[in-house]
């Protein structure tokens, strides 16, 4: 049984394709791990429940709301932060479709749908759909929000 | 945040994980296991729970297996919702997991810690009820595999230092014809007014419920009065309401009588679609 003399414990896994080593508390969820300890703010703190998905990360290609998980499951693990994409066909879609409005919940959204195109690279309506309920927008972009993800899976994301 | 620290252990084992459970429980550290985390995630950042050690499973092999064992179908704690429905290799429970919280959620929602959670619905039971599937148990005295009735009554009852390792479901369950219905008071995500899971084995209707009662159960007295065949429909459902085991539930998502209400209309769907089956 392994012990340790610090309440912190020593941590590595690759962010953003990056190998960091860091040392964290194990009650510090893995979202303010990526907030405070490495200063990757895209993620944002929402409900910190699970229920709005403005957290959302990936974790080995999978969308995982960072709020519920501690940071110490991530040992060893490849995270995704919105910071982390680079010219990703979701994140044009949604400037192309004005897929916003305050922006709040856009990381998460875009995490999402990304996850989504790794995962389902030809996702039908009802994937699409069923994907989107992770995430809420509190200002009602969801039709634009669909426009954009749609846009993604039928590539016209410039019509 | 969560208010308070916890130690963290990652056994690989299952003889080390009911080992170091044990030592730390001696120590007075209250440790819990901790499967996909996200209901213990949520009461310890409430302070509902003060855990001083947590023993995350999901490195033990057993834990993560999802597989066909002779005649049976072995599905892991750890393994998590989404993978369930993914696979779909028991179509009942693959719905049933479908509707529990949302897509991203379900990534990490594991079918151990949806059983085993304090919240009322967890609804990943109702197919392992109806298929009278068996649980093996991890615990001081090594692995047991024991039927879901003795260890599943309202909730999981298991010793402090015990964990559910497996759930095994005999293949013949598999495919039997079912339905799955929750409803919801809105939307497609949320906790249900009412979920029945349903399904016919040699020419009988069984089914489970989540959202009526306080807790989610398998009724056998509801399901004899189901199954009469000398009773309308509408008498049958009567008679079923008055077995319910508890109170029907009044909360945020709805009131006892329009839970009833609902709960009546979806009984009848169940039946008419599985008589005709």
């Amino acid at each position: 049984m392994p012990s340790y003399d610090t309440a912190l414990y020593p941590m590595e896994f690759h962010v953003n394709g990056e190998r960091r080593t860091i040392r964290v508390r194990a009650a510090d969820t893995l979202l303010y791990i990526l907030r405070d300890n490495l200063g990757l703010t895209g993620s944002k703190s929402g409900c910190d429940n699970g229920d709005c998905g403005t957290c959302t990360i990936l974790v080995n290609g999978l969308p995982q709301k960072s709020c519920l998980m501690l940071g110490v499951e991530a040992f060893g693990q490849h995270i995704t932060t919105i910071e982390g994409l680079v010219n990703s066909p979701v994140q044009e879609a949604f400037v192309q479709k004005q897929a916003f409005q305050c922006g709040y919940c856009t990381p998460g959204f875009i995490m999402n749908c990304h996850g989504l195109l790794n995962v389902h690279p030809d996702a039908n309506e009802e994937t699409i759909r069923v994907w989107l309920e992770s995430n809420i927008c509190r200002c009602m972009s969801y039709e634009e929000i669909h426009k954009a993800v749609k846009a993604v899976f039928t590539g016209s994301r410039k019509s | 945040m969560i208010p308070f620290d916890f130690d963290y252990y990652k056994p690989a084992s299952v003889q080390k994980a009911v080992e170091w459970f044990q030592i730390l429980h001696l120590q007075g550290k209250n440790p819990m296991y901790f499967s996909g985390g996200t209901e213990m995630i949520t009461w310890a950042r409430r302070n509902s729970i003060q855990p001083g050690a947590v023993l995350d499973l999901k490195a033990i092999p057993e834990c993560n297996v999802m597989d066909f064992k002779k005649d049976s179908l072995v599905i892991g704690s750890c393994v998590t919702l989404s993978a369930l429905s993914a696979t779909n290799l028991f179509p009942l429970l693959s719905e049933t997991a479908q509707g529990a919280a949302d897509q991203t959620a379900r990534n990490k929602i594991t079918l151990g810690g949806n059983i085993c959670g304090q919240i009322y619905y967890r609804e990943a039971v109702l197919p392992l009820l109806l298929a009278n599937s068996r649980m093996v148990i991890a615990g001081l005295k090594g692995m047991k595999e024991v039927s879901i009735h003795d260890v599943f009554f309202q909730q999981i009852r298991l010793e402090k230092e015990e964990f559910l390792v497996q759930i095994v479901i005999d293949r013949g369950y598999l495919s039997l014809p079912y339905v799955h219905y929750k409803k919801r008071q809105i939307g497609n995500v949320g906790y249900p007014l009412v979920t029945v899971a349903a399904l016919k084995k040699d020419n009988q209707i069984r089914t489970a419920y989540s959202g009526v009662c306080a807790f989610p159960f398998r009724s056998f007295e509801i399901e004899q009065a189901l199954n009469d065949p000398l009773l309308p429909l509408a008498v049958k459902i009567e008679q079923a309401i008055g077995k319910l085991p508890a109170p029907i539930l009044t909360n945020a998502e709805g009131t006892a009588s329009y839970r009833e209400f609902v709960l009546k209309q979806t009984m009848a769907e169940a039946v008419n679609v599985l008589e005709g089956r």
